[in-house]
């Protein structure tokens, strides 16, 4: 349910009658196919398929089933049946796997919760396709046996043969995961939103970058998601296992150990954002899970679309509501958004004339609902780099020089937050600002100073506290000062008047 | 009189003629009286005027209306001027199409020098400070600053001379029972405190777009000089230089830098000869008033006060204020010349600003205040 897996007991029983082939507990069409691919499979692997009345049940049967993984449970249960396979091992194995008409193994989604499930339940083996094995091997203390066929499967239950044990190196696959295509070190100039996105990483801050096109905002924010701290192999285990359901993984995969970096189109439906549909999948949101969820040209986004959004972003999760089941995506993605600063996208752009008019220039970014801005902590703004920056060899820090820095501050937080089930700056509660953040006198005189002068909106005042904290951390410093707030207050721009007056 | 100017509010309303054919018409019949009274035939021996406008004339619907509209006058504190009233401005009389009613609101005795600070609506932010501050130094020298309430540059110049505690007055393109556009419906109030709005159209005039051209007229007409303080290639203000030149007007414009496309219009203007102009002396040079220049020194005292601004500055802070006296600067250049690092940049930005001493404009460039 939802990125967790249930175990299916497969029940099967030959009887005598009118030949035929039934199977019950609520399976939808693509398990009830089975019943062909299952027949077929089971000849051409040179077994025999009985000519009589075949029952097979699916328990527990009040739960809904779908897909092809049935296909070797429902095939071992009618060659057991019939004495064809040694049945007296056979409860401490677990199957899974599609057949094809030859009785070839096909690997099938959402290995890595079934892995994990068959091991919390105690099941010592897990025989499945071979392409699936590298994912489901990640799962410790399960006998991960891949099998290319169901004679392979027959063969090894009989002991006629046994399946070599299949392992991966966990510590290994975290090595390689360092290497991205991308680095930080790629952007020319664009010193105050580098500085501003290594604030947003080391709080987990949500923000919004504004600039014309071809300012670089799609760049930065795919290079972010390379200083985010790295994963632990419990989120690494949390991420596969919602791509391992939405069918995402890449081939030969067996465990996601870079934080993904998602960026759909703005045409998406809301379902494919939050996910949804007639057999619930994952959307956008949850495979960013622990990553990056950028949302480009933010304001092209369907209204409905960005408003279903808002709850996610606070909960961390997704609770897609069906009239039988209830399922629970994990969805703690950090959200990037970037938007032109009006439609043609040249306003405030020193080299290029602004075709807009004024009202089209307010209501460009006034699209944006107020409570969905409320839920972006920082605003940065995206100047174009001049050619002659591109080319200069100004040296800019590496990724994994600033993912360091970000680590510690994160390391800071997480011990801060210990037993509070948050995590970072970005999910403090009013109530927590109110402990965590507190300001000493001269900092608060500097936030009463700006409000007054500044024109800043009053829902700023709770972001700018959450982001000097996370400023104040990146200095370890235990109090916020008033340098710390003045530069929170720099990462509000748009609640300035001057935006949209 | 009050019978009288019925008759004029009336002529003013027919539609379907120009201002400079009903000015031609009263001066044939001597007072829009006559014109009312006229029969068809009597019209139509008139050479100029068609049989459309002959029926615009005879229309009995459109002659009723003219209580209505004298109504909406009163109502919204208009008031009506007609060109044979003596307290007309004499300046506007003596153009080639003077509007025979001129609708104000406020008061509108022109004594003084009147300077029309134009531009595009479509302004930087370095035209609109411009305009705004050439404004404030006018109205202080006591010069009245006429403009066209437009958004953008007339927009900041009439907040300049208000700044500058002058009078100003805005000339309309719709009935003055409108405000357009409407964000400046604060601005037009505080305008008719000390000055006018003015229009020759009577209320309930829509802003059409063709209005807006033939507004441009009586925006030179009622000043002794023009200034362009930004405008394209092709923007509207150009028409208001072209009156200016036909009603002998000076024409003033502001440079601007010759990359920038939204300054394209001055610059030409002042390679064809408009006066080049960095500040308001240099308006006032041009009609011989720059001797009784004693408020010069305003200039030198805020040159001291910067100076001892700078002073109290500490070290970060006047390697930003040097910066960025060149003009305004975007951040990440900041950073570079400043050699600082970019958190203690941002921090000290906006410290500065906090105290009033440099400004953000969108785009996050910065811009020293004095």
């Amino acid at each position: 349910m939802g990125i967790d897996g249930y175990i299916v007991e497969v029940e099967t029983d030959i009887g005598n009658g009118i030949p035929g082939f039934e199977i019950v507990g609520l399976a939808d069409v693509a398990v009830k196919e089975s019943k062909e691919r299952v027949k077929a499979a089971i000849r051409n692997s040179s077994f025999d398929f009985p000519v009589r009345r075949i029952t097979v049940n699916l328990a527990p049967a009040s739960k809904k089933k779908e897909g092809s993984s049935f296909d070797l449970p429902i095939a071992l249960g009618i060659l057991s049946a019939t004495g064809q396979v040694d049945t007296r091992e056979i409860e401490k194995y677990l199957f899974i796997g599609e057949l094809s008409l030859d009785g070839k193994l096909k690997p099938v989604n959402g290995i890595l919760p079934v892995a994990v499930c068959a091991m919390q339940q105690g099941v010592e083996n897990l025989i499945l396709p071979c392409d699936n094995a590298g994912e489901a091997a990640v799962v410790k203390g399960l006998n991960v046996l891949p099998a290319r066929d169901l004679e392979e499967v027959v063969a090894h239950l009989n002991g006629w043969k046994r399946i070599e044990r299949y392992t991966v190196d966990v510590d290994k696959l975290f090595e390689n995961s360092i290497n991205h295509d991308v680095d930080f070190s790629d952007v020319k100039g664009q010193e105050s939103v580098k500085r501003a996105l290594e604030v947003a990483a080391s709080g987990g801050h949500n923000c919004l970058m504004i600039g014309s096109p071809g300012s670089g905002k799609t760049m930065l924010a795919r290079r972010l998601a390379t200083i985010l701290p790295s994963l632990t192999f419990e989120e690494a285990l949390e991420i596969t296992k919602i791509h391992s359901i939405a069918g995402t993984l890449p081939p030969n995969t067996s465990l996601i150990t870079t934080r993904p970096f998602r960026s759909p189109h703005h045409t998406i439906s809301e379902a494919g954002l939050i996910g949804g549909g007639r057999y619930p999948k994952p959307g956008e949101i949850s495979l960013a899970h622990y990553g990056v969820l950028f949302l480009d040209e933010l304001p092209e986004f369907g209204k409905q679309t960005l408003e279903v959004l808002r709850q996610p972003l606070e909960d961390g999760m997704v609770t897609i509501t069906r009239f039988n089941t209830t399922l629970t995506y994990p969805a703690k993605a950090m959200l990037i958004c970037a938007a032109n600063p009006c439609k043609c996208g040249y306003y405030l752009d020193p080299s290029r004339q602004c075709t807009c008019t004024p009202r089209q220039i307010q209501q460009y970014l006034g699209r944006l609902s107020g409570p969905l801005l409320d839920r972006i902590d920082m605003h940065i703004e995206v100047a174009s780099v001049k050619f002659g920056e591109l080319e200069s060899n100004i040296a800019s820090e590496s990724s994994p020089v600033i993912r360091e820095r970000v680590n510690r501050t994160r390391k800071i937080q997480l011990e801060r937050y210990k037993g509070l089930g948050i995590y970072s700056n970005s999910q403090l509660q009013p109530s927590m600002i109110k402990k965590f953040c507190k300001l000493d006198k001269s900092g608060r005189e500097l936030l009463e100073d700006a409000f007054e002068k500044l024109g800043l909106s009053a829902r700023a005042h709770s972001r700018i506290l959450k982001v000097s904290r996370t400023i104040a951390d990146m200095e370890e410093s235990e109090d916020i000062k008033a340098h710390h707030v003045a530069e929170a207050i720099h990462y509000r721009s748009l609640d300035r008047k001057l935006w949209f007056g | 009189m009050f019978e009288k100017l019925k008759y004029w509010i009336w002529m003013s309303s027919v539609p379907g003629m120009g201002a400079k054919k009903k000015y031609d018409l009263v001066n044939h019949f001597g007072d829009p009286v006559n014109i009312w009274n006229s029969s068809k035939r009597e019209l139509m021996d008139v050479p100029f005027l068609t049989e459309e406008n002959v029926n615009a004339l005879l229309d009995r619907n459109k002659r009723s209306e003219t209580m209505g509209i004298m109504d909406a006058l009163y109502r919204n504190g208009i008031k009506a001027i007609t060109i044979k009233d003596p307290e007309y401005p004499d300046c506007l009389r003596n153009i080639y199409d003077p509007p025979i009613v001129l609708y104000y609101k406020g008061r509108l005795e022109i004594r003084q020098l009147s300077i029309a600070v134009v531009g595009s609506r479509r302004a930087t932010y370095y035209g609109k400070s411009v305009a705004e501050r050439i404004s404030a130094e006018l109205a202080a020298y006591g010069i009245n600053v006429v403009s066209g309430m437009a958004r953008g540059i007339d927009s900041s110049a009439h907040r300049g001379a208000l700044k500058g505690g002058g009078r100003t007055i805005g000339v309309m393109g719709c009935g003055l029972d409108i405000v357009y556009p409407p964000e400046n419906k604060e601005l037009a109030e505080r305008i008719t405190e000390s000055g006018a709005l003015v229009s020759e159209y009577v209320p309930g005039t829509a802003p059409l777009p063709a209005n807006f051209p033939a507004r441009n007229r009586i925006i030179s007409g009622i000043s002794q000089g023009v200034l362009v303080v930004e405008a394209g290639e092709k923007s509207g203000s150009l028409i208001t230089v072209g009156y200016a030149l036909e009603q002998g007007r000076e024409v003033f414009a502001v440079p601007g830098n010759i990359n920038s496309i939204s300054s394209a219009g001055t610059n030409r203007l002042i390679k064809e000869g408009a006066r080049l102009v960095t500040s308001a002396e240099d308006i006032l040079e041009e009609f011989n008033l720059i001797d009784n220049l004693n408020q010069k020194k305003e200039g030198e005292r805020v040159k001291t006060v910067q100076k001892s601004i700078f002073s109290a500055l500490d070290e970060k802070e006047r390697m930003i204020a040097e910066c960025l006296l060149e003009g305004p600067m975007h951040i990440d250049l900041l950073v570079r010349q400043c050699k600082m690092e970019m958190q203690s940049l941002n921090t000290t930005l906006v410290m500065m600003e906090l105290k009033g001493l440099v400004e953000m404009l969108p785009g996050k460039h910065y811009r020293l205040r004095i």
